[in-house]
Formats: structure tokens, sequence, C-alpha cells
């Protein structure tokens, strides 16, 4: 008698942790199932709002008073050229400092300092980079509100990025490769050159596509050094038809970008204003879950295809 | 016996001896490649000596205990004042809504990623989490401005136009996938044999991820939670979209207010002289907002050692 109560209050205790799982599950589906529900929501709504705008006229147009005839053609120019400088500055110094991390680094006190930096400057909200850039860039270094200016806020920005995927790439090599190459006499740089950088560059690139992205979108940094948000003109072309072919006037000239000009639509009372900013949030969207998702599945297929 | 001839001793071909060329080349780019790395520091005092230098002049017009106790900010009218506590109160409500939503549903999402999900689940759901934490912030404020607080305004239609409310909550959301994806690597990084072994004695697998993962896991979790944090408090796009850019001192988040964030953006839009007290004003609150990130960061470091597993 005693012994079937005992059986049926084990089975009661059972049941009762089962119900508990399955409750852990079930929230655990419906969490997801609302951060899915969210990112629908979000793009759902920017479709029904911006998807008329894109048209191709919205790409070859200036932003204007009227919102009907405004477009972004200065903003993505000025998107390009601005990306252009950040990955020309961050690309070297973020592969650069990371290679000296993994590869040089001598374990001392200097080499943790750097390291520690590294990881608290990721921490630095974006907003602190633009009071810099005002500071230094702008005014001590008088480079004003250019697309310069602009390029190496958002570079120390991802630098931090550029360095830790760098790293990560380096350091999932093995040892024996650097060794094979020791042994034939090569030197730590003709090592680091000819071997250990190109079988880590696809790594290095997701990482830098991924700072890039960040890079795109990044509104805060740039409002802070003060560039304008009407801007109906695009600065000279850096190709030119006459010697020496390239022209670097651009990089001093002012600009908007693309963020900025959704910002500057958002503001607006209007409401065509903020159909052009729902146009323009589609078009920035898109262009981070391209560069993000070239991100990913290279680090994916990457995953599969090499094997040391 | 056969004598073996034994070679000549005699110097390496030059071609083979000690290349000082080569070994200069060598030193200069290992100095080229320490410099790129020390650049990173130098990034860091540029940060310290601007806010810094600049807050200080600032500080020689305001004193800093009117700094931390006025209850007004008002640095751009006649009656100016320089409390910076409405501007820390806006930062402080619109960040616990963040959190109140990020961490719970950060934490549930880990849990079932690591413990639950299967592994094609698993396969898709954290490459979308990334995506989803890749959108620009920019983007995430449109929708709290145009999509989110309309919303809210059905269920309470008392709410203003900006609020704190919507803005929190937007960014609660935007925050979900940096604290989801840490809390799960650390989750994931407990050896499976700890699981096993709960497994064995009958333990579910909820129980198993209370009692056993998640407490071995609890300072990458509490990292996680810091990082959120951090993130919440920094954040300037959405707040700056929809919950106003008034400074004002409510605990009320159906109120709209302004951050330390939103008021440097403020500031920022209109063109103030360089030099002016307003100008230094972006750059007293840049410090603030510098310190209490400092802090959470300072703490994160504290909580991760003090928690550290090791197997």
């Amino acid at each position: 008698m005693n012994n079937t109560n005992n059986i049926n209050e084990i089975r009661t205790i059972i049941a009762r942790h089962k119900r508990w799982d399955l409750l852990a599950l079930v929230a655990g589906i419906i969490a997801l199932m609302i951060a899915v529900l969210t990112f629908i929501a979000l793009f759902g709504n920017m479709v029904i709002d911006g998807m008329p705008r894109l048209t191709w006229e919205f790409f070859t147009s200036f932003p204007s008073r009227k919102p009907e005839i405004a477009g972004i053609l200065s903003a993505w120019v000025g998107t390009t050229l601005v990306m252009l400088v950040t990955a020309v500055a961050a690309v070297p110094l973020g592969v650069a400092a990371g290679v000296y991390l993994e590869e040089y680094a001598p374990k001392n006190f200097i080499t943790e300092i750097i390291e520690i930096n590294v990881t608290n400057l990721a921490g630095v909200p974006s907003i602190i980079y633009g009071l810099l850039a005002l500071g230094l860039f702008v005014y001590q270094l008088g480079l004003g509100q250019s697309i310069l200016a602009a390029g190496l806020t958002l570079a120390l920005l991802i630098l931090p990025i550029v360095i830790v995927a760098t790293r990560e790439a380096i350091r999932s090599i093995p040892v024996t490769i650097r060794e094979g190459a020791y042994a034939l006499g090569a030197t730590k740089w003709q090592t680091v050159a000819d071997h250990v950088l190109p079988y880590s560059a696809a790594g290095i690139l997701t990482g830098i596509i991924i700072g890039l992205a960040r890079a795109i979108g990044e509104t805060a940094p740039i409002i802070t050094i003060g560039a304008l948000t009407f801007i109906a003109f695009l600065p000279p072309s850096p190709v030119q038809d006459q010697f020496p072919f390239l022209s670097f006037e651009w990089l001093m000239e002012p600009f908007t970008v693309m963020p900025i000009q959704m910002f500057n639509w958002i503001s607006r009372p209007q409401e065509a204003f903020q159909h052009n900013a729902a146009a323009a949030g589609l078009v920035l969207v898109l262009m981070t879950l391209l560069m993000n998702g070239l991100a990913i599945y290279l680090r994916y297929h990457l995953r599969k295809k090499i094997k040391w | 016996m056969v004598r073996v001839p034994v070679p000549a001793i005699s110097h390496p071909p030059k071609s083979l001896r000690r290349n000082h060329k080569r070994h200069l080349k060598e030193r200069i780019i290992e100095l080229l490649l320490f410099l790129a790395a020390s650049f990173s520091v130098f990034i860091t005092f540029a940060i310290i000596y601007l806010l810094i230098s600049e807050s200080l002049v600032f500080f020689e017009h305001v004193s800093l205990w009117d700094f931390l106790t006025d209850t007004q900010w008002t640095p751009l009218f006649d009656d100016a004042h320089y409390g910076i506590l409405p501007l820390v109160s806006g930062t402080a409500v619109s960040s616990l809504v963040a959190l109140a939503i990020a961490l719970p549903f950060g934490t549930i999402i880990a849990i079932y990623l690591s413990e639950f999900a299967p592994f094609a689940v698993r396969e898709i759901a954290k490459p979308f989490l990334e995506l989803l934490g890749g959108i620009p912030t920019v983007v995430y404020g449109y929708f709290a401005l145009l999509f989110v607080t309309p919303m809210l305004q059905t269920i309470f239609p008392n709410l203003p136009g900006f609020s704190l409310l919507s803005a929190g909550l937007v960014m609660g959301i935007m925050i979900i996938p940096y604290v989801s994806s840490m809390t799960e690597d650390a989750m994931r990084s407990v050896p499976m044999h700890l699981r096993e072994g709960s497994y064995a004695i009958g333990a579910t697998r909820f129980q198993t991820a209370a009692k056993v993962v998640m407490p071995a896991s609890l300072s990458g979790i509490a990292a996680a939670y810091i990082l959120g944090i951090s993130r919440a408090v920094g954040e300037t796009m959405v707040v700056a979209i929809a919950a106003g850019m008034q400074p004002n001192l409510v605990w009320n988040p159906m109120e709209p207010a302004a951050t330390i964030t939103t008021y440097i953006v403020q500031v920022s839009l209109g063109d103030l002289p360089h030099g002016s007290v307003g100008y230094q004003t972006i750059f007293a609150a840049g410090l603030t907002l510098l310190l209490l990130t400092l802090i959470f960061n300072i703490l994160g470091h504290l909580l991760r050692k003090r928690f550290r597993e090791v197997y």
C-alpha cells in the first residue's frame, strides 16, 4: 500500500518536472517567434510605406523640398565614398595590429595593455567616437565636415572589429604551417606574408565585411561631426578623363550618407517624407543584410571546406 | 676500417650567412606592426584627453556640484541650468525598459538554442539573430516612431507621440541578439559531461539548464548582461528619434525625455560655435556617458573574475 503511494508520488513529481520542461521549451520557441515577428513587422512596415517610392528616379535624384521628387543620389554616392575611406584606413591598420598581437607580440605588460584596450574600445558607445572626431579631425586637424573626416571616424569605430576578426582568423591556422615555413628557412615576415595571411584571408575578409556593414548604418558619430543634411550636389569624381586620371578633391568635400538622409526625412512632419525615409531605410537594410549575409555565408562555407 | 672523408669545415657560402639587410627589414616590419597595434591605445588616450580637457573648460563655468545636483538641463536657454540629472534619468528609464525586454528574452532564447533546439533550428536561428543585430539603429528608430508608438497608443491612448517606453521597447528588441548570442556561447562552452551527469540522475533539460549549465556559465552570462546594459546606455538613434529631445526629470516611461546621447545629437544638429559653453556641454555629457559605460565594463570584468569556473 505504502509502496504504491510512493510510486504515485514519484510519478507526480516526474510529471511536474516534465511540465516545466515543456513550458521552458514553449517559452523558448515563443521568444524566438517574437524576434522573428518583430523582424517581419519592421521589414513589412517599411516595404508597405517605402516600396512605391523605390523607382529608378529615387536613386538618381537629389534630395528636395518636394518629397515626391526627392531621391538618394547624393546619399548613396556619399556612403560609397565614405566607406572607401573607412576601408582604406581601417583594413591595413586593423590587419597589421591583429598580425602583431597574434604572431609577434611578446607576453609582456605592453601587450596586455594593448589587448585590454582593444576589448574596451569595442564597448565604447559610437557617439563618443563622434565627439573624438569632432575635437580631433574637425577642429584640431582642420579637416572640417568632409568625407575624409567621416571616413576616418568610422574607421576608428570598426578598428576593434577588424582586429578581433584578424586575430581569430590567424589563430585558426595550425602551428605546423609556420614550422614548415621556418624549417625551409623563411623569416618571420616571409612566413606571415606568404603563408599565414593568405590562408586566413577569407576569415579576415569576413571580419572586414561585418565591420563595414556596421559602419554603413552608423548615424550618431556622423551627426556629431556636424555633417550637413541637405546636399544637392555630388563631390568631384575621383576618376578624371585627363592626366593624372585620379583626383582626391572629393576627400575634402561636404557630403551626406544614407542613414543621415533617412534620419533627416524621419524628423520631418509630412507623411510623404516618411515614405521616403521608409524607402531609404529599405535600401539601407538590404545593403547591410547583403553584406552580413555574405559574411555569414563565407564563414559557414569556410568552416566546411578547410580541414587542416 | 674505412675512413669516411670528413668535409673540410669552411664558412658557409655568402648567401647563407646572416643577412643584415634582411634582418633590418624584419625589424622594420615588426616595428611597423607594433605601431599599428599601439594605435588603438592612442585612440583611447585621445578620447580621454579630449573629453577631459573640454570638460575642464566647462567646469570652469559650471561647478561640479551644480552639474550633479541641479534638476534642470537648459544650457541653450538664457536662464541656463547645467544639471545632468534630467539626462541621466532619461538614460536610466529608457535603458531599464530596454533591459526588461532584452535580458529575459535574450536568456530564454539562449537557453532554448543551447539546450533544447535541434541542430537544424540552431543553424538557422543563429545567423538570423546575427542579421537582426546588424540592422542599422536609425532603422530601429523609424520602426519605434512610426510603428511601435502608434501601436502602443491604441493600448494606452494617453501615450504622447514621443515616449521613453516605445524607444526603450525597440531598444530592448534591438539588444536581444547581442545578449542571446553571448549567453548562448557561454552556455555551450560548459562541457558536455556536466550535462550528462545531470541527465543521468534523472534531471530534465530545463532542470539541467537552470541548475547546472547556467550556474556553471555565470561569468559569461554576466558579461553578456553587462554588454547589453552598456549598449542600452550608449544607444543614440532610437532614443533621439522616438523619445523626444526635451530634457525632463521623469521616472515614468510614458513621458518623453532626452537622454545623454540625445542631447549630444540635438546640439550637433544645430550649429554651436566652436569653443562656446554650449559646445563644451556635449563633451561634459560625453564624459558622463563614458564614465557610466566604464563603470559597467569594470563591473563586468569583476563579475567575470568572481564567477569564473575553469574546467
